[in-house]
């Protein structure tokens, strides 16, 4: 029979190692990049003569070195785009006409040289005194954020509470095993790895690929969270009523056959929601990514987690380990990794 | 008996369904099924209210046609308002600009526009709302809405102004015949610390929609603050048995068949008065202006749009499709995995996610990236408890059970597990909400609502929904073969058992 138990210092290791290069890069500043939804930044609107599809209008923001912009289409063929700070642009042109110097007007020659002619506001088309096309943005202007960056820290509170909450309802609903209190903590701690491991996995996507953190990187943290706890109750209440059924059992290989229990539930929860996700990812919008990619590592952690932190930490409770762990290093006798008793 | 109950829970669920299923079915079905096939619109759901002498009230009807998504999916309207300080140069521009979001940000609570958008463009403000017309838009967010106590305009002789021919001229007061040409002046009093002011709506504590006792139609009901109450009563003292007149915006509000909405003065009041005689809806708006504020400046709207969806509509739409493509794959895996059971929870689940997309339609909640995703949370919880279930019941089965003991036991199983995970993901989002709420922050609110809805309805689903599927299933003899149940390639947790050769269905209840 498979035994989940016996290496459990092994997955403390390995969920350390996981964790140890998002937590570096979470310290290091900017430990996640704030997007444009956050901050101040630039909005100008373009209206073409010909078709064209906010898709590539999107990808061409993006090979000018602004994957952040957010493209709304306000009619035919026109848009609203919104950008962090472009450099040098004017504070404001309302009515329009010729460009402003700097980065403004070199994206809006690109977007000329790229999609055609381009229109003014009552649809005629932008010309020179010769009757040539040019480049013309309908207006452009600096814009405020549109989210207060206090959200992050009014989440980072809701969901501190929400921790609490939970803590207390498990206790209260395992008050029928020996120390419920212990389930209660085990979920909470496997809950916040699954959120540290998130927020630095995404913190190192931010620095590799320039990903930043929107409202939408908020809500699949929330979604994460709820979906972590989820998973661990299920798990838990499993252990729960084994440790009801064969009392004298001991905890470790109570827990142990719970989790086979559960195996096959958990691998096929988690492969649904990794199956719908990576389909999301493959073929849907591009500008959900960021709520994906969060989902996907989400997911994973939040079943690992259950099994492999959440379960194993009432085992190492219940047996001692971490006052014998001490025993041993303060002797100053075992330098190496502590091995199962 | 038991079989009577499970086929009267069979057909409310039906109803329900069928019910859930008219309300949600799409306004604009090609944005979500395959368009090779003339899908029909759908016309959602429309519950009149009507008054005991059979007419219908206009204002109270419940409609609601199409689901109402957010900025990020579906777009709306853009408004860009620019303060006009001609009138007022000494007011600094920065204070008039942050004063106005604030109260536009209070109108969109008011008028339950979720999800909108404010931002600061140069010297004007942008605001984005979901799902209303550019019109709606103007007339509820984009108004100054300063509410003004007027007086007609008198002479010494006390002859009063009209308008005749576009000249003002003094008549005798007995021959006015209508008030509509009356010309109205700001009705002033003096205030605690002796300056003479025009009362306003920025003296009111609170505006409410009430109905008239008498006649049943509404009236605002409104009181005013310390201040106020003091310029009231010296008002009401001077115009008694005088007509007084409200204005918002310097137009005359105006009674439901079109005059000037002027009640004369019965006697001296000072805390609290009403407005009545207006058509609901108007009451209704009026009533959410005055309790928002005024803009302290006025503000002009430079420019209206309709806009598309902030995530692009290109990109919903793919992952619409996506998304659909995810689900069918599921319920196939479920169909191959869980076999007839599997297709059990299919069915359930799709009944589950009618209901919720039609409770999210009939609420309305505004649906957005955060309330899909804690949508698709709950149905993934929806499809876990259902695969906790049929684990449960498979584990029965290899021990021999027969299929209805089984099945009962999977149940009584498996609900604790079920409780235990959907009743702290309650508790979850009853703190999540109460902290989006305290401290504004309506993306967390508006999850935390979604998912809590999903949840509730979850349970009701894997309770009486499943349940109920599978008892009337297990009823029918043909049902009750065990490869329909318990597929060979098993799971890994009773390794030694055997499979039962067939399954009994005696021993139940």
């Amino acid at each position: 029979m498979l035994d989940f138990v016996q290496k459990r210092n092994w997955y403390y290791l390995l969920s350390l190692l996981v964790l140890l290069p998002g937590v570096i890069s979470l310290v290091i500043p900017p430990g996640l990049k704030p997007g444009i939804e956050f901050s101040s930044g630039s909005m100008f609107e373009v209206s073409f003569q010909n078709t064209v599809k906010e898709t590539d209008l999107r990808a061409e923001m993006s090979t000018l070195g602004h994957p952040e912009a957010r493209v709304q289409g306000t009619g035919q063929n026109r848009f609203l785009i919104r950008t962090s700070v472009l450099e040098g642009s004017a504070e404001q042109t309302p009515q329009g006409g010729p460009q402003p110097l700097g980065e403004q007007q070199s994206i809006t020659r690109a977007l000329f040289t790229q999609f055609g002619p381009m229109l003014k506001d009552d649809g005629s088309l932008a010309t020179d005194s010769t009757g040539q096309p040019i480049p013309w943005t309908v207006q452009s202007s600096a814009v405020s954020g549109t989210v207060s960056r206090e959200i992050g820290r009014k989440a980072t509170l809701a969901v501190a509470a929400a921790a609490v909450g939970i803590l207390l309802y498990i206790t209260w609903a395992f008050r029928s095993i020996p120390n419920p209190l212990r389930c209660g903590i085990a979920a909470t701690i496997a809950t916040m790895h699954d959120v540290v491991l998130v927020m630095g996995a995404y913190s190192i996507f931010g620095k590799v690929f320039n990903m930043e953190v929107n409202t939408m990187f908020i809500t699949g943290l929330l979604t994460v969270i709820g979906f972590s706890v989820h998973d661990t109750i299920v798990v838990l209440d499993r252990i729960r009523e084994n440790r009801q059924r064969y009392p004298d059992l001991p905890l470790h290989e109570c827990v142990n056959n719970s989790i086979l229990q559960t195996l096959g539930r958990s691998i096929n929860t988690s492969f649904t929601v990794v199956l719908s996700v990576t389909a999301l990812l493959l073929i849907g919008g591009v500008t959900i990514r960021p709520f994906l990619v969060v989902m996907l590592v989400g997911t994973i952690t939040g079943t690992y987690s259950s099994i492999f932190v959440a379960s194993q930490i009432l085992v190492t409770w219940e047996e001692g380990d971490i006052p014998r762990l001490f025993r041993r290093i303060i002797p100053k006798r075992a330098p190496t990794v502590v091995e199962e008793g | 008996m038991h079989r009577t109950f499970d086929r009267i829970l069979l057909a409310f669920i039906v109803l329900v369904a069928a019910f859930s299923l008219v309300t949600m079915w799409p306004s604009e079905p090609w944005h979500y099924l395959p368009g090779a096939i003339p899908w029909p619109e759908g016309q959602g759901i429309k519950i009149p209210f009507i008054k005991f002498d059979g007419t219908e009230v206009k204002g109270a009807t419940l409609e609601r046609r199409a689901m109402t998504l957010g900025l990020d999916l579906k777009g709306g309207t853009r408004l860009v308002l620019e303060p006009d300080l001609s009138n007022s140069p000494d007011v600094n521009l920065d204070d008039a600009l942050n004063n106005a979001s604030q109260i536009i940000e209070r109108r969109i609570n008011e008028f339950g526009v979720a999800e909108s958008e404010i931002q600061r463009q140069g010297n004007r403000l942008a605001v984005q709302l979901p799902g209303i017309t550019a019109e709606e838009a103007m007339q509820k967010i984009g108004r100054t809405a300063l509410l003004e106590f007027r007086e007609l305009k008198t002479d010494a002789n006390g002859n009063v102004a009209v308008m005749v021919n576009g000249q003002e001229a003094f008549v005798p007061q007995s021959s006015v015949t209508s008030l509509d040409d009356a010309v109205w002046i700001q009705a002033v009093a003096t205030t605690r610390d002796g300056q003479s002011v025009p009362l306003t709506g920025q003296y009111l504590k609170n505006a409410r929609l009430a109905a008239d006792p008498n006649t049943g139609l509404p009236l605002i009901a409104f009181e005013f603050n310390d201040e106020g109450a003091h310029l009231f009563e010296q008002i009401t003292g001077r115009l008694l048995k005088q007509p007084l007149a409200f204005f918002l915006d310097g137009e005359p509000i105006t009674t439901a068949d079109g005059h000037v909405d002027a009640p004369i003065v019965q006697s001296v009041i000072s805390d609290r008065g009403q407005i009545t005689g207006m058509r609901v809806d108007e009451a209704n708006n009026l009533v959410k202006l005055l309790n928002a504020g005024a803009f302290p400046v006025p503000l002009k709207v430079v420019q209206s749009e309709n806009v598309d969806a902030t995530l692009g509509q290109d990109s919903v739409q793919a992952s619409v499709i996506a998304g659909e493509t995810a689900m069918l794959v599921i319920m196939l895996f479920m169909v191959l995995y869980y076999r007839l059971p599997g297709l059990i929870a299919g069915a359930a689940l799709t009944v589950y996610a009618t209901i919720v997309l039609a409770v999210f339609k009939l609420l309305p909640v505004t649906l957005t990236l955060s309330g899909i995703a804690a949508f698709v949370l709950s149905v993934g919880m929806a499809v876990d408890a259902n695969v906790l279930i049929f684990e449960r019941m498979k584990e029965e089965l290899r021990i021999g059970r027969s299929l209805v003991v089984a099945m009962e036991e999977g149940f009584h199983r498996a609900w604790s597990s079920i409780r235990d995970s959907n009743v702290s993901t309650l508790i979850t989002c009853a703190i999540l909400y109460w902290f989006g709420d305290q401290f504004g922050a309506s993306l967390v609110k508006g999850f935390a609502l979604t998912l809590a809805i999903g949840v509730f309805i979850s349970m009701f689903s894997a309770i009486l929904v499943t349940r109920t599927f599978l008892r009337i299933v297990v009823s029918i003899p043909a049902a009750r073969k065990p490869a329909l149940w318990v597929s060979h390639a098993g799971s890994k947790d009773d390794g030694g058992s055997r499979e039962p050769a067939s399954l009994p269905t005696g021993g139940g209840g």
